[in-house]
């Protein structure tokens, strides 16, 4: 690994080296922000020499809501629901990272319970995730039927998290100590049989597309992304793991006990768009998998830390009976949750890919600057790279293959 | 937690200049800003944190001198561990650091957004443009004299802005996110105390 990386890379040099007579009109191409493959806010600027694109300039921040600014001026606990925001198409898992980031600051350790509630909720959001970035996948490459299976599915796994949390798409669910209320057996059930009839219609979904003749030649080949390249452009999740690189923190790393469950990491070999279109695909079973394995095992127990009094506002039942709860609720709403001085960096592996908190705490109940390590915006910045030298059809499959989000890219 | 120990014994063995930080959970080092980029191939190439996970910076307040900290974070696939990489920033008016994109591309970006919501400038960076505001956008929101309602400030675009005679106005805090910062009598910690524009009672002002 001692390479040098230089910009602008090769590719564009060699292009900006070609002799005149190769050198026609280029023409300069806006594709966004609101056009349809760019799923949602992305504008990207184009230099095209014909249907190739030669340079490729990719414009954020149409979706920038300072969301680091206003976590410097709120509590701890108030900055959960800014979090579903991020990610909103996987908020389950963007509370619990967060909520874990603070806890790691506190040096709070959760019960069994939650933590398996995180796992359950977090893989559940990733099957959710994964099946809205397969539909538009489908409909980007030209298969509106894929679309339909997986919003389908995607309602069943949105009515589940609407029983657990009251929303179906802002849940909020994650507390810093815990979460915001317990899960039922018969939630669990429901769940579980979910996972259970989900299997054969994903098999059924994946057998539209993994030997269509129309999206393999959309997808194989294209947008090759190398091992180097991945790990240099900080690309991770379903992206990186495209590329070959087996690196996933829930079983480099485990967190929330994710050394529990059995679980494969599934790599691509090439680094192209059906890879990452299958490592999608198979990382949809293997959430199932430890779905599974979580709830045929729930642990009993609180669904909160007991140790975070400071923290975790107490139930509401005890709010209204006891003078003394009341007191500590007051004290958390209006104080914040107490913090040491310190910093932290907690990441989590997300849908999308590493979801990051970095946290400088100066004491209190504010964060004095905390950092939001966005997957979809590391995703994005190897664009530049990947798109020089394809044609303009193919940028939307390469879009749709880096399966990114606006909210969390801008934040 | 010997691994811990190792990376920062490395480091010291190499750059003599540069010291623990205090770090709640991650090995973390301070060193000089001249040097930054030295540790970083260093950690790189012989320690083994190849992949760049992030690059940020922290304002310290005006009042504090040096005002700027910037820090990397790596992460070392095959050991699975993180290591924090602190530098001040010399100048606290106009604050600079060397570039790491010679070594990730990844940092591109990531120096892009530190330069355009902290003012941190590059030094090297092949491109620093502003990444989440837009070009030309006079402020660097994320500097903590910068208030949280906005500032006024005029339209990316001219064209625009002559057409509709309008700019961006600062957002009224009644209706914004509700922020109450801990610790000050609540009459004055309440969003409508804080510098807000306009409310029910005071109109909107023209542009």
């Amino acid at each position: 690994m001692a390479t040098e990386h230089t910009f602008p890379d090769t590719a564009a040099k060699a292009a900006a080296n070609l002799p005149k007579e190769f050198d026609p009109e280029k023409m300069s191409i806006s594709m966004g922000p609101s056009h349809p493959s760019t799923h949602g806010v992305l504008r990207i600027q184009f230099e095209l020499d014909g249907e190739n694109v030669t340079k490729a300039d990719p414009v954020l921040g149409y979706l920038h809501r300072g969301d680091e600014k206003i976590a410097e001026n709120m509590t701890y606990n108030q900055f959960v629901p800014y979090t579903d925001r991020l990610d909103y198409l996987a908020p389950l898992a963007n509370n619990a990272a967060y909520a874990h980031a603070v806890e790691q600051l506190a040096g709070l350790k959760v019960p069994p319970r939650v933590e398996a509630i995180r796992v359950v909720t977090s893989e559940m959001a990733r099957i959710s995730a994964h099946l809205m970035g397969l539909g538009a996948y489908g409909i980007d490459t030209g298969a509106w039927t894929v679309f339909m299976y997986c919003f389908t599915e995607r309602e069943k796994l949105y009515t589940l998290f609407e029983k657990l949390t009251g929303a179906r798409f802002t849940t909020s669910y994650s507390r810093i100590g815990g979460v915001s209320r317990d899960v039922s057996p018969e939630w669990l059930r429901e769940a579980d049989a979910f996972c259970d009839q989900f299997l054969p219609i994903l098999d059924e979904i994946l057998g539209l597309l993994s030997r269509n003749k129309i999206f393999l030649d959309r997808t194989v080949g294209i947008g090759v992304v190398s091992a180097e390249d991945a790990v240099a452009y900080g690309l991770s999740g379903p992206n990186l793991r495209g590329s070959g690189i087996p690196m996933d923190l829930r079983k480099d790393k485990p967190y929330w006990g994710y050394d529990q469950y059995d679980f494969d990491v599934p790599i691509g070999s090439k680094g192209d768009c059906y890879d990452r279109y299958l490592c999608r695909g198979e990382e949809m079973k293997q959430s199932v998998r430890i779905i599974k394995q979580a709830i045929a095992k729930f642990p009993p127990g609180d669904w909160y830390a007991r140790d975070a009094r400071r923290i975790f506002a107490p139930p509401k039942d005890k709010i209204l009976t006891s003078m003394e709860e009341l007191i500590n609720n007051f004290m958390i709403v209006t104080e914040g949750p107490q913090m040491p001085a310190g910093e932290v960096y907690f990441e989590a592996e997300n849908p999308k890919g590493l979801l990051g908190f970095y946290i400088v705490s100066k004491g209190g109940g504010v964060p004095w600057r905390l950092k939001i390590r966005s997957p979809s915006f590391c995703n994005l910045s190897i664009l530049p790279k990947l798109c020089v030298g394809c044609l303009v059809s193919d940028v939307v499959s390469i879009l749709g293959s880096l399966d990114f989000v606006m909210g969390e890219s801008d934040r | 937690m010997t691994a811990n120990a190792d990376v920062i014994a490395a480091v010291q063995g190499k750059f003599p200049s540069a010291t623990v930080r205090a770090s709640a959970d991650h090995p973390a080092l301070n060193v000089p800003a001249a040097e930054a980029v030295a540790v970083l191939r260093f950690l790189r190439d012989e320690q083994g944190y190849d992949f760049l996970v992030d690059v940020t910076a922290i304002d310290w307040s005006e009042a504090q001198s040096p005002r700027f900290t910037v820090v990397w974070h790596l992460y070392a696939r095959t050991r699975h561990v993180y290591v924090r990489v602190a530098a001040n920033c010399a100048d606290d008016r106009v604050p600079s650091m060397p570039t790491a994109t010679g070594l990730w591309p990844a940092a591109d970006w990531h120096e892009r957004e530190t330069f355009d919501l902290l003012g941190i400038r590059f030094e090297g960076h092949p491109d620093l443009r502003r990444i989440l505001m837009w070009e030309g956008y006079p402020y660097h929101p994320l500097r903590k004299e910068f208030p949280l309602a906005g500032l006024p400030a005029d339209l990316p675009d001219a064209a625009v802005a002559a057409e509709t005679k309008t700019r961006l106005i600062s957002a009224p805090m009644a209706g914004g996110p509700f922020v109450a910062v801990p610790g000050e009598p609540m009459s004055e910690a309440e969003p409508r105390a804080k510098d807000e524009a306009w409310n029910e009672k005071n109109e909107k002002p023209d542009a």
